[in-house]
């Protein structure tokens, strides 16, 4: 790998010439900061660690001449020039819908089909299955292109809501790199030659001996009853299973603790008391948008009188679960198994540990928190965590009567499941020792992700006929005889589970785009009927004593009914006094924690450029993965960073690079210094590093899995760090600054809020109102407006993905984010508020702001940005000359500039897949959030054809579609009824610059966090460290 | 400021023009380096510089259209960069040109007539070098050059009057207008000069196309000083409206740093203050390739001097009275801008400003500096250099760190942001070239009227 790392530097220092060439300017000198901290009285939001240190050897720089610039043919440039090429050659096979009219002659339809408006999109129900869960999607398609994906509001597993990773779904199903054919030893085959393989194949396994499957997580009924089928068929063979970011702890605990592997349920909106041992179960793991949706509902506030849950999260990485927490702890992840376990002996569970240094005061008051509420109190441990301490949560939560009232045990969603660690192992001893003939590798990319000491790819080599079912000619495809490239979800009919078992059928939105075939296809070419479809075989498992107007129903809805798994009553007989004595770690050493990246997870989203262009919710990295240490860590080794001249603050980072030796592997990695981080903690994102991705994922950050071994999956310790000497380039949209006194995120424990439900109300501000020179507009009919609850929003980044899916937003590649020029019409700012070691997270999205005083339409020469008679604030790209005279003047900085060209327009899989509703935009217009302009106009379409006003709640944007919390808001706030006038009455309702008397109609109300007054964090606890 | 009212000073000023001269050596000197003397070595080295710089210009522009406003070094939140910078430098300079010729006419200041044509002249080309600028730092030139036009259209769309950009528009181009007028019309016996004393065929035939059949009729004469001076009083306005309406870009907008009061008086000192300090540069080496002591003399470089040093003091008044407001009005934003300028990442600019334009032009409160030709010229420069520095630590450090700290970053030029900046400069420098060797750098009618005036008074 380190050569790999080497090889990747090269090949930045080549392309970013510029970047490479940028002077340093400053370093975060944390004394200072910690110093600064100290010194300054009263509540101080701050946004990162450069502004702090407020260091002045930036100017140093400036006595040098102006650096050489790099030509300006940049990566992203090369790239797109690349892509214009290789689709062309590659990407017309299948797709003859997108040149014009085929020289055959065409009929258009006589009888045009039920349901279909050309111009009106349709809705289709599917689902997309990710490890052990499915979430329930609505996907939109237009004439028949799937264009845009929304939570399918039936589906317990999303309840309308989405993710970011379900959301870039879209751009992964027409990337044009994935895998476009059959391959057999890199030779285009065709499927029938596969067939053929693979009946031979299947004359001579006889008993199946030789015979293995290698499969991710499958909760497809289907799938596991075709392999099930299978090993009946060869008795002989194996099957399987490896999900790198998969959580065997949630299985191994529950073994531990029921005998068998079952699925717990939450129901966070029963819960008064939660406590979250590592658990990021707002953002990733089953279940997780229904979590989400649950939690915030139960924390939503009309007033004084509404009543708030206390969430407790300990872990060792700033999470968006963390952030969402009324106490956030940061503590490394064997101390958190640590807390566990005395916590349980706390509640008289029996057992014990020593505690983690500081954290009585902490134990005493959750105990007491949990004890209080007895019956509404839940405990959830990290899917990270191992499994004793996923067992010590299921005691304490039996302990504590949440069993049937918060938590339930369900019969698990996966259909096999098993230790997929010990699985893997497993099939490489086997390889290992020459007993595996025939490979079937279904998804996945084990070559990549498998644990570094099993060495997946050399065994590989030992295999006879290696078969990989891949989206994407990867790693693991290098070392296959056949590959058969993968059909996306989107393509495909299969079936899926969700996290509480509920049953969905994945149905294809368009036939595959070129020759995908699914998981089914490649284990039915070794059945006794190779030749059934997957939709056969799907209608098969379900259709049995159904009727076919159920079946349709259940395409409809998303769901199959009553599929959900019945609540089991389990007994335990484990008991946390059976432990062994724990073994504290000491506290001087460094634990190396892996995570699945909130970005590209695993690595499977390596090449989905809108994932990789995603502000990573905590760090707002992009492009790259770093390694994550706390500013008490990075001064312990010395590791620094700083903004470099070309983008500073907005933009590039200059990051030491730290070479990290761990469970026999070695990985070069730039270090970013994160608050909020445990000390002692190096977290290592899994997902980049990727040697053989595509062109938007290849070569991007570290390779996480080089220093990964199956004893260590996810919390490692004797490695070590060392600091290079070499620095890295990070793009870093948001990479530092306090709040500089500006009041942009207004923040109350919820005590404050109950006295003061207006604390977020200035007065200075009151004297602004009803100030203009211009004359008024009027709104006699619509006036819409947004509001958008801080105290809700989790920073999960659905929005921002969704927004730039239904607007054609360009991504612009990570040269251009290095400069600042990054194009989401909606960001997320970050910001901290208490100390540096354990700061609160505040998160605010900020979309175009809608302003009634619009500082952008005055300066605009020619008129292209006006005021709607709705009050929108329009951009007319026809008529814009790109004179950014209107983003200067835009006090929010929500204006996005095409600097160059940045869509591509020549690939036709990126025609298919763009919103017809939206222009795409050329190179030198300005372009900004349109409150879904386009969703507004449909809905007011429908409504006066049907001669009635538009409901509420009836134009649903984007942003506000996909947010799991749902903190955003959209609505006509001239009816006093509506959702959003309500909220925007609140006295929490405020607008961020008020005194420059814009009067944006986008208005926030103000962050609540309920915190204990027990545990109330001393406002600078940084003066007691210096 | 006017030494001609220092009694006690008079002695030692210098005369506005040597004497010794006749209206046949005035008319002789001038005219030799257009018709007569060979252009020479140094012309031809010094024009191939510039030249090359103007390729160079055309290249940046070319490759401007070709690829976008990206490959120059603007980003959100800095959208405007080294393309506004430059404009507001340029359209500065040419401010002298008009002051000199109209204003001091309108005065009666005899010592602007040695120095007012290639004033003039140099104000044209600073014009032009100026509106090069806003046209291609659009996204979209092609459509920037008419949708900012108001001309009737059958879809009823105008510009948007409210927008400075557009008042821009019309102010840089009158002002080119009645500039290129003004001095067009003050050519005219010159031209009529040069077509008399031409020999060859060609020379006769362009001057005396130009000359428009001037014939030194008293008729002509009469009409001529009266259209030249309806003319002064038409240009004499827009000294101050043009620089005005250039700081309304800035003062009109929400951004701090920009949104203030003081900015049009100021930014007509600062243009002022540049551009005689760009007159400076231009003369001193002027008198001296091309032998014009006598008629640029002393006085007229002290004079300048002055005028630099009373313009500066302005601007620094603008500079104070800025950061008196930024504490003064209680506006957190602007009191944070200031101490971002003084202590940002980008101070070493305003301090070298601060350097440029406050501190070293004190000097010329000393007879001993503003009479030494090399010293001047060195000032000249370092002013020059100062009231760019003065544009760009308006726009660029306003933009950089403005309201959001969430959306702040950093500005930092692409070498096509320096190459399109200094293709202007080789533009200028050409066109100054071109235009000293092609037309009398020096009014000869007026010079030949002065030498009349002074030997009077001699007598």
């Amino acid at each position: 790998m380190s050569a790999d790392d080497h090889k990747h530097k090269q090949h930045d220092e080549h392309d970013h010439e510029e970047v490479e060439l940028a002077p340093r300017e400053y370093s975060v000198d944390l004394a200072a900061i910690r110093e600064r901290l100290s010194k300054s009285s009263g509540k101080e939001y701050w946004r990162s660690l450069e502004e702090l240190s407020d260091n002045p050897h930036f100017a140093e720089l400036l006595h040098r001449e102006f650096p050489r610039q790099a030509s300006e043919l940049d990566e992203s440039v090369d790239r797109r020039d690349f892509l214009k090429l290789a689709a062309a050659s590659l990407a017309l096979a299948g797709l003859s819908g997108c040149g014009g009219p085929p020289s055959e002659s065409i009929v258009p339809y006589v009888t045009q089909p039920t349901g279909l408006t050309p111009g009106k999109p349709q809705f289709y129900a599917t689902a997309l299955q990710m490890g052990a869960d499915a979430i329930g999607l609505l996907v939109e398609s237009h004439e028949g292109r799937p264009t845009k994906i929304e939570g399918n509001p039936d589906h317990p597993g999303s309840l309308g809501a989405s993710n970011a990773f379900a959301q870039a779904s879209v751009l992964g199903l027409y990337d044009p790199d994935r895998a476009q054919v059959v391959t057999h030893q890199g030779n285009i085959e065709s499927w029938g030659a596969f067939l053929e393989t693979a009946a031979g194949a299947a004359k001579v396994l006889k008993t199946g001996a030789g015979l293995k499957i290698l499969t991710g997580s499958v909760t497809s009924p289907t799938l596991a009853a075709q392999i099930r089928g299978l090993l009946t068929q060869y008795p002989q063979a194996k099957w399987h299973q490896w999900e790198p970011a998969g959580s065997d702890g949630a299985r191994e605990g529950a073994k531990l603790t029921f005998g068998r592997v079952v699925s717990a349920v939450y129901r966070p909106e029963k819960a008064e008391v939660i406590l979250s041992l590592d658990a990021d179960f707002l953002a990733s793991g089953p279940g997780h948008l229904r979590y989400a949706k649950q939690f915030a509902r139960r924390r939503k506030l009309s007033g004084a009188g509404s009543e708030m849950n206390r969430l407790y999260v300990l872990e060792p990485t700033p999470s968006v679960t963390g952030a969402s927490a009324d106490h956030r702890v940061p503590m490394r992840a064997s101390d958190v198994g640590l807390f566990a376990r005395a916590l349980a002996g706390k509640l008289g569970l029996g057992g014990g540990a020593p505690l983690p240094a500081g954290s009585e005061k902490l134990l005493e008051t959750v105990a007491g928190e949990l004890q209080k509420h007895r019956g509404a109190s839940l405990v959830i441990a990290g899917e990270q965590q191992p499994a004793e301490v996923h067992a010590l949560a299921h005691a304490m939560n039996q302990a504590l009567g949440n069993n049937g009232a918060t938590v339930y045990y369900t019969e698990p969603a996966e259909a096999q499941p098993v230790n997929h660690a010990e699985s893997i192992r497993e099939l490489c001893a086997d390889m290992h020792n020459g007993r595996v003939d025939t490979l079937l590798i279904l998804g996945g990319n084990p070559v990549y992700d498998a644990p570094r000491d099993y060495d997946f790819a050399e065994k590989l080599k030992k295999v006879r006929l290696a078969v990989r079912l891949g989206a994407y000619a990867d790693e693991t495809a290098e070392h296959c005889q056949w590959n058969i490239p993968e059909a996306h979800y989107l393509e495909s009919w299969s079936d899926a589970r969700a996290f509480d078992g509920t049953a969905s059928i994945v149905q294809p939105l368009i036939a595959p785009l070129y020759q995908g075939k699914t998981a089914h296809d490649v284990v039915g070419a070794f059945s006794d009927k190779p030749g059934m479809s997957a939709y056969d075989r799907v209608r098969a498992t379900w259709l049995g004593g159904h009727t076919e107007k159920e079946w349709r129903k259940w395409l409809h809805d998303g769901v199959i009914e009553a599929t959900a798994f019945a609540p089991l009553s389990l007994t335990t007989k484990w008991s946390p006094a059976s432990m062994p004595a724990a073994k504290p770690l000491a506290a001087d050493q460094i634990e190396f924690v892996f995570r699945p990246d909130p970005c590209v997870y695993d690595g499977r989203f390596a090449n989905n450029g809108w994932l990789q262009e995603l502000p990573k919710p905590a760090s707002k990295l992009t492009w790259d993965n770093a390694a994550l240490v706390s500013p008490k860590t990075a001064e312990k080794f010395g590791f620094k960073h700083s903004s470099a001249f070309v983008g500073g603050e907005h933009g590039q980072t200059i990051s030491d690079i730290a070479e990290i030796e761990l469970s026999g592997g070695k990985v070069s990695a730039a270090v970013w210094t994160l608050p909020g981080q445990a000390e002692g903690v190096i977290t290592l994102p899994l997902g980049y590093g990727r040697s053989k991705s595509g062109h938007a994922g290849t070569n991007k950050g570290f390779n996480a899995y080089a220093v990964r071994s199956a004893a260590a999956l996810w919390t490692a310790t004797g490695g070590s760090v060392r600091k290079t000497g070499e620095t890295y380039p990070l793009a870093c949209t948001q990479a530092h600054h306090n709040m500089e006194g500006r009041e942009l995120v207004r923040s109350a424990s919820f005590e404050e809020f109950k006295k003061n439900p207006g604390f977020t109300q200035l007065p200075e501000e009151e004297k602004m109102k009803g100030l203009s020179l211009y004359k008024e507009f009027e709104y006699p009919g619509y006036a819409w407006g947004m509001a958008i609850d801080l105290a809700s929003c989790n920073g999960c980044n659905a929005c921002v993905v969704a927004c730039g899916a239904e607007n054609n937003t360009p991504i612009v590649g990570k040269e251009q984010v290095l400069r600042g020029r990054e194009m989401h019409w909606i960001r997320i700012d970050r910001y901290y508020e208490g100390s540096l070691d354990d700061p609160a997270m505040l998160f605010q999205p900020v979309p175009c702001q809608q302003c009634e005083n619009a500082p952008c339409e005055q300066v605009c020469p020619v008129g292209a940005t006006t005021h709607s008679a709705e009050g929108l604030n329009d951009m007319v790209y026809n008529r814009c000359i790109g004179t950014r005279y209107c983003s200067n003047n835009c006090p929010y900085k929500v204006r996005r500039f095409n600097f160059f060209r940045y869509q591509d327009w020549e690939t036709p899989e990126f025609k298919l897949m763009r919103n017809p509703e939206v222009t795409v935009r050329s190179r030198g217009v300005m372009e900004k959030c349109t409150y879904c302009v386009q969703r507004i106009n449909n809905v007011r379409i429908e409504a006066e054809k049907e001669n009635r006003p538009i409901r509420d709640g009836e134009i649903v944007t984007a942003c506000e579609a996909a947010c799991p919390s749902e903190a955003i808001v959209f609505g006509n706030a001239n009816d006093p009824k509506s959702r959003v006038a309500k909220l925007k009455a609140q006295q929490r309702n405020y607008t961020i610059l008020a005194e420059l008397n814009a009067r944006p109609r986008t208005t926030y109300l103000g962050a609540v966090k309920n915190t204990n007054p027990e545990l109330e964090r001393p406002e600078h606890p940084a003066k007691e460290t210096k | 400021m006017s030494a001609t009212n220092d009694t006690s000073s008079l002695r030692r000023v210098a005369p506005v023009v040597e004497p010794g001269h006749t209206f046949g050596t005035v008319t002789e000197k001038i005219s030799s380096i257009v018709l007569s003397r060979p252009a020479g070595a140094g012309w031809f080295f010094g024009i191939s510089i510039a030249f090359g710089l103007v390729m160079m210009l055309g290249m940046c522009v070319a490759y401007l259209i070709a690829r976008g406003t990206g490959i120059w070094g603007l980003n959100i939140p800095v959208a405007w960069g080294f393309a506004i910078v430059n404009f507001v430098w340029w359209i500065g300079i040419g401010h002298a040109g008009t002051l000199i010729s109209a204003i001091l006419l309108l005065l009666n200041q005899k010592w602007r007539t040695s120095i007012n044509r290639f004033a003039e002249a140099m104000t044209l080309f600073a014009v032009a070098c100026a509106g090069l600028f806003p046209l291609i730092h659009t996204g979209r030139p092609w459509y920037a050059a008419y949708f900012m036009m108001p001309y009737p259209n059958t879809m009823g769309i105008w510009p948007q009057f409210r927008s400075p950009l557009i008042w821009d528009v019309f102010a840089v181009s009158t002002y080119f207008t009645v500039s290129l007028l003004f001095w067009f019309v003050g050519l005219l016996p010159d031209l009529a000069t040069l077509r008399d004393r031409a020999t060859s065929r060609p020379q006769q035939m362009i001057y005396g196309l130009l000359a428009m059949g001037w014939r030194g009729s008293a008729r002509h004469w009469h009409r001529y000083q009266m259209a030249y001076l309806l003319l002064a009083g038409l240009a004499t306005p827009l000294v101050v409206s043009v620089h005005t309406v250039v700081s309304f870009d800035f003062a009109v907008a929400v951004v701090p740093g920009w949104h203030t009061t003081i900015f049009p008086p100021y930014f007509v000192a600062g243009a002022i203050y540049s551009g005689f300090a760009m007159v400076v540069t231009l003369a001193i080496p002027l008198r001296k390739f091309y032998g014009l002591e006598d008629f640029i003399t002393m006085r007229h470089l002290e004079n300048m001097a002055k005028v630099m040093l009373a313009t500066g003091l302005i601007v620094a008044y603008g500079y104070c009275m800025e950061f008196f407001m930024a504490f003064y009005s209680g506006n957190k934003y602007d009191s944070f801008l200031a101490m971002n300028r003084m202590h940002g990442p980008y101070a070493a600019f305003y301090w070298a400003l601060i350097l440029c334009n406050i501190v070293i032009p004190q000097l010329l409160w000393l007879h001993r500096a503003r009479t030494n030709v090399a010293l001047l010229f060195v000032m000249s420069l370092v002013i020059n250099v100062g009231m760019w520095l003065e544009r760009f630590v308006i726009v660029v450090m306003s933009l950089h760190r403005d309201f959001m700290p969430s959306a702040w970053g950093n500005y930092r030029p692409t070498i096509w942001d320096v190459g399109t900046f200094a293709g202007t400069i080789g533009l200028f420098v050409m066109l100054i070239f071109l235009f000293v060797r092609t037309l009398p750098a020096i009014s000869i009618a007026e010079m030949r009227e002065l030498v009349a005036h002074t030997s009077e008074e001699q007598k």
